[in-house]
Protein backbone atom coordinates (compact mmCIF):
# COMPACT_ATOMS: atom_id res chain seq x y z
CA UNK A 1 0.00 0.00 0.00
CA UNK A 2 3.53 2.33 0.56
CA UNK A 3 3.30 2.99 -3.23
CA UNK A 4 -0.63 4.17 -3.32
CA UNK A 5 -0.25 7.17 -4.21
CA UNK A 6 -3.19 9.85 -5.67
CA UNK A 7 -3.35 13.55 -6.57
CA UNK A 8 -5.90 15.60 -6.21
CA UNK A 9 -4.73 18.95 -8.55
CA UNK A 10 -1.22 19.74 -7.79
CA UNK A 11 -1.06 17.54 -4.44
CA UNK A 12 -0.08 13.79 -4.06
CA UNK A 13 -1.03 12.31 -0.63
CA UNK A 14 -0.72 8.49 0.48
CA UNK A 15 -3.23 9.13 3.30
CA UNK A 16 -6.51 8.98 1.88
CA UNK A 17 -8.03 10.57 4.97
CA UNK A 18 -8.86 14.55 5.46
CA UNK A 19 -9.76 15.73 8.94
CA UNK A 20 -11.47 18.32 10.33
CA UNK A 21 -9.97 20.85 13.04
CA UNK A 22 -13.61 21.98 14.74
CA UNK A 23 -14.79 20.82 18.15
CA UNK A 24 -12.12 18.96 19.77
CA UNK A 25 -11.63 20.02 23.51
CA UNK A 26 -8.43 21.26 23.04
CA UNK A 27 -5.64 21.66 20.51
CA UNK A 28 -3.54 19.20 22.53
CA UNK A 29 -6.56 16.88 21.86
CA UNK A 30 -6.72 17.69 18.44
CA UNK A 31 -2.96 17.88 17.97
CA UNK A 32 -3.32 13.69 19.38
CA UNK A 33 -6.36 12.78 17.26
CA UNK A 34 -4.64 14.44 13.52
CA UNK A 35 -1.55 12.56 14.56
CA UNK A 36 -3.02 9.08 15.16
CA UNK A 37 -5.33 9.61 12.42
CA UNK A 38 -2.13 9.81 9.96
CA UNK A 39 -4.50 12.16 7.72
CA UNK A 40 -1.88 14.58 5.46
CA UNK A 41 -4.74 17.01 4.66
CA UNK A 42 -6.15 19.08 7.65
CA UNK A 43 -9.17 21.65 6.91
CA UNK A 44 -9.65 24.90 8.65
CA UNK A 45 -12.46 27.50 8.50
CA UNK A 46 -12.41 31.45 8.19
CA UNK A 47 -13.75 33.53 10.97
CA UNK A 48 -14.08 36.81 12.13
CA UNK A 49 -10.95 37.22 14.85
CA UNK A 50 -11.29 37.80 18.38
CA UNK A 51 -8.74 39.79 20.30
CA UNK A 52 -6.76 37.88 23.03
CA UNK A 53 -8.16 40.76 25.71
CA UNK A 54 -11.81 40.26 23.96
CA UNK A 55 -11.32 36.18 25.12
CA UNK A 56 -10.04 35.30 21.62
CA UNK A 57 -7.51 33.47 19.86
CA UNK A 58 -4.90 35.84 18.84
CA UNK A 59 -2.19 34.59 21.49
CA UNK A 60 -3.21 31.41 20.83
CA UNK A 61 -3.88 30.92 17.04
CA UNK A 62 -4.91 27.65 15.41
CA UNK A 63 -2.10 27.53 12.95
CA UNK A 64 0.18 27.74 16.01
CA UNK A 65 -1.02 23.91 16.62
CA UNK A 66 -0.74 22.75 13.12
CA UNK A 67 2.76 21.06 12.01
CA UNK A 68 2.51 23.20 8.83
CA UNK A 69 5.30 20.63 7.28
CA UNK A 70 3.25 18.10 7.92
CA UNK A 71 -0.12 18.99 6.72
CA UNK A 72 -1.44 20.53 4.06
CA UNK A 73 -4.07 22.71 5.22
CA UNK A 74 -6.94 23.06 3.28
CA UNK A 75 -9.30 26.47 4.16
CA UNK A 76 -13.26 25.89 3.93
CA UNK A 77 -15.84 28.26 3.14
CA UNK A 78 -17.67 26.88 5.70
CA UNK A 79 -20.93 28.94 6.95
CA UNK A 80 -21.25 30.67 3.76
CA UNK A 81 -25.06 30.66 2.10
CA UNK A 82 -24.32 32.52 -1.17
CA UNK A 83 -21.68 31.79 -3.42
CA UNK A 84 -20.62 35.69 -3.19
CA UNK A 85 -19.64 34.96 0.50
CA UNK A 86 -18.08 32.05 -0.73
CA UNK A 87 -15.93 33.09 -2.73
CA UNK A 88 -14.81 35.87 -0.27
CA UNK A 89 -14.14 33.51 1.97
CA UNK A 90 -12.09 31.43 -0.17
CA UNK A 91 -9.89 34.78 -0.66
CA UNK A 92 -9.62 35.61 2.75
CA UNK A 93 -8.53 31.74 2.89
CA UNK A 94 -5.78 32.45 0.35
CA UNK A 95 -4.60 35.91 1.53
CA UNK A 96 -4.10 33.84 5.07
CA UNK A 97 -2.13 31.18 3.86
CA UNK A 98 -0.07 33.43 1.65
CA UNK A 99 3.58 33.93 2.56
CA UNK A 100 3.15 30.66 5.34
CA UNK A 101 5.48 27.68 4.25
CA UNK A 102 2.36 25.32 3.45
CA UNK A 103 0.60 24.79 -0.19
CA UNK A 104 -2.77 25.47 1.41
CA UNK A 105 -3.42 28.67 -0.70
CA UNK A 106 -3.48 26.84 -3.72
CA UNK A 107 -6.78 24.81 -2.93
CA UNK A 108 -10.38 25.56 -1.06
CA UNK A 109 -12.62 23.39 -0.34
CA UNK A 110 -15.93 25.59 -1.27
CA UNK A 111 -19.14 24.80 0.50
CA UNK A 112 -22.52 26.99 -0.54
CA UNK A 113 -25.14 25.49 2.31
CA UNK A 114 -28.58 25.85 1.46
CA UNK A 115 -30.10 25.88 4.64
CA UNK A 116 -29.44 26.17 8.36
CA UNK A 117 -31.10 22.90 9.92
CA UNK A 118 -29.46 20.50 7.05
CA UNK A 119 -26.48 23.06 6.40
CA UNK A 120 -26.90 20.72 2.79
CA UNK A 121 -25.32 22.46 -0.29
CA UNK A 122 -26.91 25.23 -2.46
CA UNK A 123 -26.34 22.85 -6.24
CA UNK A 124 -27.03 26.18 -7.85
CA UNK A 125 -24.62 28.19 -5.67
CA UNK A 126 -22.08 25.64 -5.36
CA UNK A 127 -21.74 25.81 -9.51
CA UNK A 128 -21.53 29.64 -9.44
CA UNK A 129 -18.99 29.67 -6.51
CA UNK A 130 -17.13 26.57 -8.47
CA UNK A 131 -16.74 28.50 -11.81
CA UNK A 132 -15.71 31.74 -9.99
CA UNK A 133 -13.15 30.22 -7.96
CA UNK A 134 -11.74 28.37 -10.77
CA UNK A 135 -11.28 31.32 -13.29
CA UNK A 136 -9.77 33.42 -10.32
CA UNK A 137 -6.87 30.68 -10.20
CA UNK A 138 -8.25 28.17 -6.90
CA UNK A 139 -8.15 24.44 -7.26
CA UNK A 140 -11.38 24.14 -6.05
CA UNK A 141 -12.56 21.25 -4.43
CA UNK A 142 -16.46 20.63 -4.30
CA UNK A 143 -18.91 20.06 -1.28
CA UNK A 144 -21.91 18.58 -3.24
CA UNK A 145 -24.78 16.82 -3.12
CA UNK A 146 -24.85 13.33 -3.62
CA UNK A 147 -26.12 13.97 -6.86
CA UNK A 148 -24.41 12.27 -10.12
CA UNK A 149 -25.79 15.09 -12.35
CA UNK A 150 -24.41 18.13 -10.52
CA UNK A 151 -21.10 16.28 -9.48
CA UNK A 152 -21.05 15.94 -13.37
CA UNK A 153 -21.81 19.59 -13.72
CA UNK A 154 -19.21 20.88 -10.77
CA UNK A 155 -16.15 18.57 -12.79
CA UNK A 156 -17.16 20.24 -16.21
CA UNK A 157 -17.49 23.71 -14.62
CA UNK A 158 -13.59 22.85 -13.65
CA UNK A 159 -13.43 21.31 -9.80
CA UNK A 160 -9.99 19.63 -9.08
CA UNK A 161 -12.16 17.09 -6.66
CA UNK A 162 -16.14 17.14 -6.20
CA UNK A 163 -16.79 16.20 -3.23
CA UNK A 164 -20.40 14.16 -2.50
CA UNK A 165 -21.76 14.25 1.19
CA UNK A 166 -22.49 10.49 2.91
CA UNK A 167 -25.38 12.52 4.40
CA UNK A 168 -25.62 15.83 6.43
CA UNK A 169 -22.77 17.13 8.31
CA UNK A 170 -22.29 16.49 11.88
CA UNK A 171 -25.07 14.26 11.66
CA UNK A 172 -23.27 10.77 12.26
CA UNK A 173 -25.45 8.39 9.26
CA UNK A 174 -22.86 7.16 7.63
CA UNK A 175 -23.31 6.84 3.62
CA UNK A 176 -27.04 7.25 3.23
CA UNK A 177 -27.38 6.52 -0.22
CA UNK A 178 -24.58 4.26 -2.14
CA UNK A 179 -26.23 3.96 -5.24
CA UNK A 180 -25.76 7.75 -6.18
CA UNK A 181 -22.40 8.01 -4.44
CA UNK A 182 -21.52 4.82 -7.40
CA UNK A 183 -23.09 6.86 -9.58
CA UNK A 184 -21.26 9.63 -8.83
CA UNK A 185 -18.10 7.62 -9.38
CA UNK A 186 -18.85 6.34 -12.21
CA UNK A 187 -19.85 9.69 -14.28
CA UNK A 188 -16.81 11.30 -12.56
CA UNK A 189 -14.64 8.60 -13.65
CA UNK A 190 -15.77 7.99 -16.93
CA UNK A 191 -12.74 8.32 -19.10
CA UNK A 192 -10.90 9.56 -16.73
CA UNK A 193 -9.76 7.27 -13.96
CA UNK A 194 -7.76 9.23 -11.67
CA UNK A 195 -9.88 11.93 -11.44
CA UNK A 196 -10.44 12.31 -7.34
CA UNK A 197 -13.84 12.02 -5.68
CA UNK A 198 -13.67 12.56 -1.99
CA UNK A 199 -16.80 11.71 0.02
CA UNK A 200 -17.27 14.32 2.61
CA UNK A 201 -19.35 15.02 5.72
CA UNK A 202 -21.87 12.17 7.55
CA UNK A 203 -19.17 10.12 9.10
CA UNK A 204 -20.43 8.42 12.17
CA UNK A 205 -17.70 5.82 12.53
CA UNK A 206 -15.43 3.55 11.16
CA UNK A 207 -17.70 1.16 9.21
CA UNK A 208 -18.75 4.11 7.67
CA UNK A 209 -15.47 5.19 6.26
CA UNK A 210 -14.53 1.49 4.90
CA UNK A 211 -18.32 1.67 3.13
CA UNK A 212 -16.94 4.98 1.54
CA UNK A 213 -13.78 3.34 0.28
CA UNK A 214 -15.32 0.00 -0.21
CA UNK A 215 -17.43 1.82 -3.14
CA UNK A 216 -14.76 3.11 -4.57
CA UNK A 217 -14.00 6.78 -3.28
CA UNK A 218 -10.63 8.03 -3.23
CA UNK A 219 -10.16 9.79 -0.02
CA UNK A 220 -12.64 10.70 2.82
CA UNK A 221 -13.23 14.05 4.68
CA UNK A 222 -14.61 13.82 8.42
CA UNK A 223 -14.14 15.91 12.01
CA UNK A 224 -17.22 15.18 13.88
CA UNK A 225 -16.83 11.34 13.79
CA UNK A 226 -13.36 12.01 14.96
CA UNK A 227 -13.54 15.00 17.34
CA UNK A 228 -17.09 14.27 19.44
CA UNK A 229 -16.11 10.67 19.94
CA UNK A 230 -15.90 10.12 23.45
CA UNK A 231 -12.01 8.84 23.12
CA UNK A 232 -11.02 11.05 19.85
CA UNK A 233 -7.55 9.82 19.82
CA UNK A 234 -8.67 6.38 19.66
CA UNK A 235 -11.33 7.09 17.20
CA UNK A 236 -8.53 8.28 15.10
CA UNK A 237 -6.54 5.40 14.74
CA UNK A 238 -10.01 3.55 13.65
CA UNK A 239 -10.31 5.93 11.25
CA UNK A 240 -7.01 4.96 9.71
CA UNK A 241 -7.49 1.62 9.52
CA UNK A 242 -10.95 1.99 8.13
CA UNK A 243 -9.37 3.68 5.48
CA UNK A 244 -6.74 1.27 5.00
CA UNK A 245 -10.01 -2.04 5.20
CA UNK A 246 -11.47 -0.05 2.34
CA UNK A 247 -9.14 1.04 0.41
CA UNK A 248 -7.43 -2.68 -0.31
CA UNK A 249 -10.95 -4.13 0.32
CA UNK A 250 -11.87 -2.28 -3.10
CA UNK A 251 -8.47 -2.59 -5.19
CA UNK A 252 -9.10 -6.68 -4.08
CA UNK A 253 -12.50 -6.74 -5.71
CA UNK A 254 -15.40 -7.93 -3.63
CA UNK A 255 -17.25 -10.96 -4.01
CA UNK A 256 -20.73 -10.75 -6.02
CA UNK A 257 -23.97 -10.46 -3.74
CA UNK A 258 -25.91 -13.80 -4.55
CA UNK A 259 -29.29 -15.12 -2.63
CA UNK A 260 -28.77 -18.32 -1.96
CA UNK A 261 -25.77 -19.91 -0.48
CA UNK A 262 -22.41 -21.23 -1.84
CA UNK A 263 -20.66 -23.41 0.39
CA UNK A 264 -17.13 -22.66 1.51
CA UNK A 265 -16.03 -26.69 2.62
CA UNK A 266 -16.16 -29.26 -0.08
CA UNK A 267 -19.28 -30.54 -0.98
CA UNK A 268 -17.46 -33.95 -1.48
CA UNK A 269 -16.67 -36.65 0.36
CA UNK A 270 -19.32 -35.97 3.32
CA UNK A 271 -19.72 -38.72 5.32
CA UNK A 272 -22.72 -40.78 4.68
CA UNK A 273 -25.92 -39.02 6.59
CA UNK A 274 -27.74 -40.59 9.21
CA UNK A 275 -31.37 -42.34 8.72
CA UNK A 276 -34.01 -39.33 9.02
CA UNK A 277 -36.11 -39.78 11.80
CA UNK A 278 -39.72 -38.26 10.65
CA UNK B 1 -11.46 76.89 4.68
CA UNK B 2 -9.26 75.29 7.72
CA UNK B 3 -9.37 71.70 7.76
CA UNK B 4 -7.72 70.13 10.49
CA UNK B 5 -5.52 67.50 9.01
CA UNK B 6 -4.78 64.80 11.31
CA UNK B 7 -7.89 65.27 14.28
CA UNK B 8 -10.86 64.10 12.10
CA UNK B 9 -12.77 61.08 13.42
CA UNK B 10 -13.82 58.68 11.44
CA UNK B 11 -16.61 56.09 11.51
CA UNK B 12 -15.92 52.96 10.78
CA UNK B 13 -17.70 49.09 11.15
CA UNK B 14 -14.97 46.47 12.46
CA UNK B 15 -16.58 43.35 12.25
CA UNK B 16 -20.01 44.61 12.27
CA UNK B 17 -19.25 46.85 15.59
CA UNK B 18 -19.21 50.43 14.92
CA UNK B 19 -15.66 52.34 15.93
CA UNK B 20 -14.30 56.03 16.17
CA UNK B 21 -10.67 56.28 14.61
CA UNK B 22 -8.91 59.09 15.18
CA UNK B 23 -6.96 60.58 12.92
CA UNK B 24 -5.64 59.01 9.83
CA UNK B 25 -4.26 55.45 9.66
CA UNK B 26 -3.56 52.38 7.46
CA UNK B 27 -5.01 49.27 7.74
CA UNK B 28 -1.19 48.06 9.08
CA UNK B 29 -1.35 51.20 11.95
CA UNK B 30 -5.14 49.63 12.93
CA UNK B 31 -3.71 46.38 13.28
CA UNK B 32 -1.07 47.08 15.04
CA UNK B 33 -2.55 49.68 17.97
CA UNK B 34 -4.80 46.74 18.37
CA UNK B 35 -1.82 43.93 19.29
CA UNK B 36 -2.65 42.05 15.60
CA UNK B 37 0.06 39.80 14.40
CA UNK B 38 -0.14 40.93 10.16
CA UNK B 39 0.81 37.42 9.42
CA UNK B 40 -2.37 35.43 11.71
CA UNK B 41 -5.23 37.35 10.18
CA UNK B 42 -6.59 38.77 6.13
CA UNK B 43 -8.27 41.88 5.74
CA UNK B 44 -10.85 43.05 3.51
CA UNK B 45 -12.39 46.68 3.31
CA UNK B 46 -15.95 47.06 1.74
CA UNK B 47 -16.03 43.34 0.40
CA UNK B 48 -12.44 43.89 -0.87
CA UNK B 49 -9.57 41.81 -0.09
CA UNK B 50 -6.89 43.93 1.05
CA UNK B 51 -3.53 42.01 0.45
CA UNK B 52 -1.38 41.90 3.63
CA UNK B 53 1.61 43.68 1.40
CA UNK B 54 -0.54 46.68 1.05
CA UNK B 55 -1.72 47.05 4.64
CA UNK B 56 0.75 49.49 5.16
CA UNK B 57 -0.16 52.13 2.14
CA UNK B 58 -3.83 51.22 2.09
CA UNK B 59 -5.18 54.28 4.19
CA UNK B 60 -8.90 53.51 6.12
CA UNK B 61 -11.13 56.02 5.11
CA UNK B 62 -14.88 57.24 6.91
CA UNK B 63 -17.56 54.67 7.04
CA UNK B 64 -15.28 51.58 5.64
CA UNK B 65 -16.79 47.93 6.20
CA UNK B 66 -13.55 46.33 7.90
CA UNK B 67 -13.71 42.21 8.22
CA UNK B 68 -10.50 40.79 10.06
CA UNK B 69 -10.62 37.06 10.12
CA UNK B 70 -8.36 34.61 10.47
CA UNK B 71 -8.52 30.78 11.31
CA UNK B 72 -10.34 28.38 13.56
CA UNK B 73 -10.66 24.62 13.51
CA UNK B 74 -13.38 23.70 11.10
CA UNK B 75 -13.97 21.07 9.12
Amino acid sequence: MSSDRYRVGSFEFTSRLFVGTGKYGSYGVMEAALSASECEVVTVAVRRDVLASEGGTQSDNILDHLDLSRYAILPNTAGCFTARDAVRSAKLGRELLQGLDNPGAKWVKIEVLADKKTLLPDPVGTLEATKELVDAGFEVLAYSNDDPILARRLKDAGATSVMPLGSPIGSGQGVLNPNNIRLCLEYLKEDDPDYPVIVDAGVGTASDVTIAMELGADGVLLNTGIAGAKEPVQMARAMAHAIQAGRLAFLSGRIPRKLYATASSPTEGVITPSARRV
Amino acid sequence: MYRPARQQTMQVTINSKMEALDGEMSVADLLARRKIEPIRVAVEINEDLVPRKTFAERMIRDGDRIEIVTFVGGG
